[in-house]
């Protein structure tokens, strides 16, 4: 069985963004950028179905500028068998324009499997892989957080309001990773060597017949409102005075 | 013009994030109508039929609905949705389930997590953790779109909506439910509580995080964590408050041991009043802190649970 695994490259956990002056979005020039860390999780997790010798092939997906080679690169070093780079211009490209682009992909890869991350914390849309297995007309296992493969069938353990909930899918199916399915691994100076052979093959968006215009328009991109100074208490009864005096104390 | 809520509900009760939901998508599109789809869940409509501007009420009471599982809740909005001019689901783990299956199917781009609404088609949603608050305009045709509820009042109770009962949608069979594992507490629900009590790493061990609980008690105040907290096994994942676990802006949120990762404010930022207790007096959470106290954990914990049963609270 194949497993697909799309990753997208975002600008790094660590890095707090700056909005442009003339709030046309955000700075993104001499940022930090990495693999969304919802997709290392996913890799990790297909990687693993190949070493358990669930999966026969891996091959890792991104939608993105020339750039995003370099993400496909740290899939192939953590153990993916080759990639496929749609290109872009650099604009960003809306969840369901990436869900098509991976429809069309999967149709031509036939994978059992794809595993998104929950999110991509560019955009915090929490999309694409509902879309994509809506797109396809397959079940879903969303915010895993255990993973059960067995014959034709997945158990996924999901992360929910609530606690955990298990469902039971039908393969082909999505399944998309939350923090808590595995620990992913960093990549060895061999496996880094050694993936720097494995194929990545180069296509477009027109090649799989999607339109990535944009369908939302962007009005601006604003600071979020800040919060005025606090203050330092020196003692327990210090801070329950002032919060009595704010009347949040019931 | 017309707007569909999806509600949610555990079969028995309407929950709080529906209310908010109706708020925004009576801004978007009135007047409201809510599907209730579940397994004997009449309660629930009629708790939904309750609420203030709401005009009717669908209600889709089958087995196929008992988990709202997403296949079948895709299938089941689908054969109502084009008579709505909008779509809207809380942006719960169920909301964030289903919305955007419904969205890719009636290939309409979803708009998710927003926090205001400023022209029908224009939404206010926050991007990069927080950092950024975007304002898109959708494209004509009808809107999808997931609500974060801390940014919307609940509406009022005073509504007196008509029930329609609804046949339910061919069921694909692709998923079932197999088996859940709930976090039982009496305490009030992280999202809607009025006082939210988070651990991070700084409290050790899962034994410790009970110093919290007894303050919790005394303030009847939910109790959340970190991620760091969550990851080490220290509370149950739906504790997780930040930018990919819980929205919360309650009136107090007090931040015990927790240093104020981008990814934690995200998700508590937005909070009336912010406290921080943390022995590093450069932690960033003292930036975003009403009110910090630069002291270690165990020694103010215990101070402060004494302090507020002398003053009576709790
Ligand atoms: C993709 C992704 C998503 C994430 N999502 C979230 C999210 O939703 N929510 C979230 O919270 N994090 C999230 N994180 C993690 C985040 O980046 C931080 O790692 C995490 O918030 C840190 O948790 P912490 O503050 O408990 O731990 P630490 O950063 O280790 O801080 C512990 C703090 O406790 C203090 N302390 C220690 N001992 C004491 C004591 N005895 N008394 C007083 N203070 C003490 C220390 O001074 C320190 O400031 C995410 C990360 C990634 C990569
Ligand atoms: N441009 C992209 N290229 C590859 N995968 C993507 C892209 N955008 C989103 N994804 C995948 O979809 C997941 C969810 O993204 P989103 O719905 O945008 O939050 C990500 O974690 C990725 O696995």
């Amino acid at each position: 069985m194949k497993v697909l695994v799309p990753v997208k490259r975002v600008v790094d956990y660590n890095v707090k963004v700056r909005i442009k002056p003339d709030q046309s979005g955000v700075d993104l020039a001499n940022v930090k950028m990495s693999m969304n860390p919802f997709d290392e999780i996913a890799v990790e997790e297909a990687v693993r179905l190949k070493e358990k010798g669930k999966a026969t092939e891996v091959v890792a997906v991104s939608i993105g500028p020339q750039q995003a080679a370099e993400t496909l690169r740290t899939a192939l070093a953590m153990g993916a068998d080759r990639g496929i780079l749609v290109k872009t211009d650099g604009a960003a490209v809306e969840p369901l324009a990436v869900a098509k682009i991976l429809k069309a992909i999967a149709e031509a890869e036939q994978p059992g499997f794809v595993i998104t991350g929950k999110q991509a914390i560019d955009d915090d849309a929490n999309q694409v892989g509902q879309m994509l297995a809506a797109l396809l007309g397959w079940p879903q296992g969303t915010f895993a957080h255990a993973l059960e493969l067995e014959g034709g069938s997945a158990k996924i353990t999901r992360e929910i309001d609530g606690g955990l909930q298990t469902v039971a899918v039908t393969l082909p199916a999505v399944m998309t990773t939350d923090l808590r399915l595995n620990q992913p691994r960093y990549a060895s100076l061999p496996n880094i060597m050694k993936a720097k052979k494995k194929p990545i093959e180069e296509k477009t968006p027109a090649d799989y017949g999607v339109d990535v215009t944009p369908r939302f328009k962007v009005l601006k991109v604003s600071e979020p409102p800040k919060r005025g100074g606090g203050v330092k208490v020196a003692s327990v009864s210090e801070l329950l005075d002032k919060l009595q005096a704010e009347g949040v104390l019931s | 013009m017309t707007s569909l809520v999806i509600a949610e509900h555990d079969n028995a009760a309407l929950k709080d994030a529906t209310h908010k939901t109706v708020t925004a998508a009576a801004a978007i599109s009135a007047p409201v109508h809510v599907l209730v789809a579940g397994a004997d869940c009449a309660a629930v409509a009629e708790a939904a039929a309750k609420i203030a501007g709401v005009e009717k009420v669908l209600l889709a009471d089958a087995a196929p609905y008992a988990r709202q599982l997403a296949e079948p809740m895709e299938a089941l909005i689908l054969s109502v949705a084009d008579g709505y001019d909008a779509i809207l689901a809380p942006a719960t783990t169920t909301g964030k389930n289903i919305l955007p299956r419904v969205a890719a199917r009636l290939d309409t781009p979803q708009v998710s997590d927003i926090i205001a609404v400023i022209a029908p088609d224009t939404f206010e949603h926050p991007i990069y953790a927080g950092n950024a608050i975007e304002t898109v305009q959708a494209p004509a045709g009808k809107k999808l779109v997931t609500v974060r509820t801390t940014a919307f009042q609940a509406a009022a109770e005073g509504g007196n909506a008509a029930i329609e009962k609804i046949a339910a949608a061919a069921d694909p069979g692709t998923s079932s439910f197999a088996g859940e594992e709930l976090s039982q507490s009496a305490r009030p629900e992280l999202t809607s509580a009025k006082i939210v009590i988070s651990g991070g790493r700084g409290l050790g061990s899962a034994e410790n995080f009970k110093l919290l609980d007894k303050i919790a008690d005394r303030l009847h105040a939910a109790v959340g964590a970190s991620r760091a907290a969550v990851d080490a096994g220290y509370v149950p994942n739906d504790y997780q408050v930040g930018q990919t676990g819980k929205m919360v802006a309650p009136d107090l949120y007090i931040a015990v041991g927790i240093s104020g990762a981008i990814q934690h404010l995200a998700g508590m930022k937005d909070s009336r009043v912010i406290v921080a207790i943390n022995k590093d007096p450069d932690a960033p959470i003292f930036q975003v802190a009403d009110y910090g106290l630069t002291e270690d954990l165990f020694k103010v914990l215990p101070e402060l649970d004494e302090e507020l049963g002398k003053r009576g609270i709790g």
